[in-house]
């Protein structure tokens, strides 16, 4: 049954930088890469090593504990790099494109017909399988498993995130393709849940197989861990699937094209880039093609991702597996005066303790400086403001802290992963690392589970 | 500035581990990040972050605590004059409390930051901004004419036992600052009680008050019996009556409470149902009416006394109260109710504030196992439900 679910909690950081609705085809970058930290708990196993020619959906690695899981190439060319960091763990598979990009082919199903074993087979073998990502944890999904549900959030409330709307507007034919297959992989439903403050665009009006709900509310309400907690909720030994709506669409393309065509719109965004716009590229695309000339200053960082949860790249680095979004902010390495004291008029606080408070639709351009010093906790309610979940961060937290097991499961902690909890981080009177350690905690369960 | 900022990275060598003076490296951190906002940045998570750090926070609560301060010192010049019958302009009164007032306000400072910087230099951690607002509490909740020395003892007293035993602020069970003042309380207890106490100059017995002049203050008459003498809603809503140094206004603890509510740094929960709870004692009291103190109406009950000076900035401090929302509403209805009833049932305590936000913080731990144990029994259940229907 589809819902309507209006949530009164969360935060709107309203960051000056979003895209201008205008698709860019760039000229295609001519390097690419895979990372293996991008996909959270993974011990690669090489496939590949440096020189080796590959085409796109060629696997390079695979996880070695679960060696059907392939990670394959985005694009066909040379292997010309395999980064390594401390302890030889690798970074990054760097592949040197060729001009034309050639692909590998699968062997060809028919969805309808097709058990879920098979699509699950064809879907792992192609290196589609690691789009989907279970909860608990956010960790790629386990193919032995059959999920009680499976959800995808078709809007992202992030700040300066891209319009899922747009992004999707030409894609309703593989995206429902893309659903019909995840259909066969669960005896739930598939959730697709859009924004309630809007219009339902005509993409996901007709779509067949899923409950389509609306979801109102500021972000978080975006973030699928949220709208599975209203929905769905996981309790103890539950598994749900989530994957994006671009990587439903990506499915639906291999399974009527056969091959593993990486193409993704991604959002050049943040208050330092000079065109801000969608551009149409490739999964793991060196970002220097869109960034050249397209920064302003030269003391910025570079963000594969949102401000709250993304990574930070090189100017010359590469986009991550999962994101759809890239994010330039000045660095904020400087000091500043009696900061703490000031009017402050440019910083942007959840709490009205500047008088920028007065002016509520002024937009701000942040830096990363941390605005203090750490601290032990001493505020409390902080967090629950900005969490629409019935949960208690700081308790969670605190259990973590203690490496209380136990505790994590019953506060609740398979319910969340970093990114429900990164505003908590971030409107933090104490500065604490709250994706860092959740993230701890996340791994201590798991490791204890298994 | 500038200049400021080259003698900083100048001296900054010198402290930082293996430099010659780096057991000050604590006090330096201290002073740097004071002056100026440090040039760290995110490493991890969140690229950004909000602007509001702890600082930011403790000078908004001294800044709510201004006008009770500012107050506080005209009326002990204010009620000086008085007892000797005299008048004076209000720069005068004002001039005169300043002078009596402000030793309180240094006293406290330098030895509650002093026993902070030793803290946190043995740790080797920074300063934490706590006792920012602690010593400024403290001051406001003692009598004028508490001997200075005994301010001192009592801050050491509260910052040692209250904060750092448990590990520095965030870490405190009992409010710091209440602590001092039990302190003074319960050790000195000869010394600071009668009703000269309240008023400057007068424990010194070569100054005499002019006949008919009390010193006391709307609680003391209560316990003395002398309810016609008590003065009327306004004046003590006003606050020109004997009583601690802040807490007598009840105009400059309401503008506090407003810049605590507007920021978001004060709950607004707290201070609300610690309101209500008191309200809800004295109701019951003037039901039963049993003597004269149990039948004050509610207004009256309400603004004698540091009752509300307690309920806005005491009961708050977010580390010793409760931390989630339903349990904050327990805790401040709990402290308004113990508060009344200590104040009109036990005759050896005039105040009940003090001790029933105390006793509560005590409790608090308590309250917010229930409520978190309530949010996990509801957890369980949506799973054995979540069971039945698969």
């Amino acid at each position: 049954m589809a819902k309507s679910i209006t949530l009164n909690k969360g935060l709107n950081i309203r960051l000056d930088g979003e895209a201008e609705k205008i698709f860019i085809k760039t000229e295609i970058s001519d390097k690419y890469a895979v990372k293996p930290t991008d996909f959270i708990g993974l011990t690669p196993k090489l496939l590949v090593k440096e020189g080796d020619e590959v085409k796109a959906g060629s696997p390079l690695f695979i996880d070695k504990y679960n060696p059907e899981i392939n990670f394959v190439s985005p694009v066909s060319g040379k292997v010309s790099e395999i980064k390594r960091g401390e302890r030889r763990r690798i970074l990054e598979v760097i592949i040197d494109a060729s001009k034309e990009i050639v692909y590998n082919n699968f062997e060809k199903i028919d969805i309808e017909k097709a058990s879920a074993q098979e699509i699950k087979t064809q879907l792992l073998k192609a290196g589609l399988w690691t789009f989907i990502i279970q909860r608990p944890y956010g960790i790629i999904a386990n193919p032995a498993h059959t999920p009680k549900s499976i959800f995808i959030s078709a809007f992202d409330t992030a700040p300066l995130a891209p319009d899922v709307d747009f992004v999707m507007q030409d894609d309703e034919e593989f995206l429902q393709k893309g659903i019909n297959a995840l259909k066969k992989l669960t005896n739930g439903v598939i959730n697709l849940n859009v924004n309630g403050n809007y219009n339902v665009s005509k993409v996901f009006t007709h779509l067949k197989n899923v409950e389509l709900n609306k979801i109102e509310g500021i972000h978080p309400a975006g973030n699928v861990g949220i709208q599975i907690h209203h929905i769905d909720p996981i309790n103890k030994g539950e598994v749900v699937w989530v994957i994006n709506p671009q990587d439903v669409v990506a499915i639906g393309r291999f399974f009527e094209k056969r091959i593993f065509d990486a193409h993704r719109i991604i959002a050049l965004t943040g208050s330092e880039v000079i065109h801000r716009k969608y551009y149409k590229t490739i999964i793991g695309s060196s970002v220097k093609t869109i960034l050249k000339d397209n920064v302003s200053g030269n003391n910025f960082r570079v963000i594969s991702g949102n401000v709250l949860t993304g990574k930070k790249i090189d100017f010359e680095g590469f986009i991550g597996f999962y994101d759809t979004q890239v994010t330039v902010i000045p660095e904020g390495n400087h000091f500043e005066f009696l900061g703490w004291g000031m009017p402050g008029l440019n910083k942007f606080s959840a709490s009205k303790t500047f008088f920028s408070w007065m002016m509520p639709s002024k937009k701000y351009k942040l830096d990363t400086n941390i605005n203090g010093g750490h601290r032990a906790f001493v505020m409390t309610n902080q967090y629950e403001k900005v969490v629409p979940m019935d949960i208690y961060p700081q308790y969670l937290l605190k259990a973590i802290l203690a490496e209380d097991i136990d505790k994590m499961e019953q506060l609740g902690i398979y319910e969340v992963i970093e990114e429900d909890l990164a505003l908590c981080e971030f409107v933090c009177t104490s500065k604490i690392d709250v994706q860092e350690i959740l993230r701890k905690g996340l791994d201590l369960v798991r490791k204890e589970m298994s | 500035m500038k200049f400021l900022r080259n003698t900083l990275d100048k001296i900054k060598p010198h402290v930082q581990k293996g430099g010659k003076f780096q057991k000050f490296r604590s006090t330096f951190d201290a002073f740097e990040t004071f002056l100026f906002v440090p040039d760290h940045v995110t490493k991890s998570g969140s690229h950004i972050r909000d602007g509001i750090d702890l600082k930011r926070t403790m000078s908004i609560v001294v800044l709510a605590l201004l006008p009770s301060l500012l107050f506080g010192m005209w009326n002990v010049g204010y009620q000086h004059f008085l007892s000797l019958g005299q008048t004076g302009g209000l720069f005068e009164l004002f001039w005169y409390g300043f002078l009596q007032v402000l030793p309180i306000v240094i006293v406290s400072y330098v030895v509650g930051l002093g026993v902070e910087f030793i803290f946190a230099q043995i740790r080797g951690h920074e300063v934490n901004e706590g006792f920012l607002v602690s010593g400024m509490l403290i001051p406001l909740i003692m009598p004028v004419d508490t001997p200075l020395w005994m301010v001192a003892v009592a801050t050491i007293f509260a910052v040692i036992i209250g904060k750092e035993v448990f590990g520095g602020t965030g870490m405190n069970i009992f409010n710091p600052a209440l602590l001092a003042r039990a302190f003074i309380f319960f050790a000195y207890p000869s010394k600071i009680s009668g009703d000269f106490v309240w008023i400057s100059g007068l424990s010194d017995s070569t100054t005499k008050a002019v006949d008919g002049f009390s010193g006391a203050t709307p609680l003391g008459l209560a316990g003395q019996g002398q309810f016609d003498k008590i003065p009327d809603f306004w004046t003590m809503f006003i606050g020109n009556i004997p009583g601690s140094i802040g807490e007598t206004s009840k105009i400059a603890v309401l503008i506090g409470a407003a810049i605590l509510i507007i920021s978001g740094i004060g709950s607004l929960r707290i201070m609300l149902s610690t309101i209500l709870g008191g309200t809800a004692m004295i109701y019951i009291f003037n039901l039963f009416a049993a003597n004269q103190y149990m039948e004050i109406s509610p207004l009256v009950q309400l603004s004698m006394g540091g009752f509300l000076f307690g309920a806005v900035f005491m009961a708050t401090e977010p580390v010793s109260a409760s931390q989630t929302n339903t349990g904050k509403i327990i805790y401040g209805f709990l402290i308004g109710m113990i508060a009344m009833f200590i104040r009109v049932l036990n005759p050896a305590y005039p105040e009940g504030m003090m001790l029933a936000i105390l006793m509560m913080n005590m409790f608090a731990p308590l309250i917010d196992y229930y409520v978190v144990e309530a949010n996990i029994k509801r957890r369980l259940k949506r799973a054995k439900f979540s069971s039945i229907k698969s």
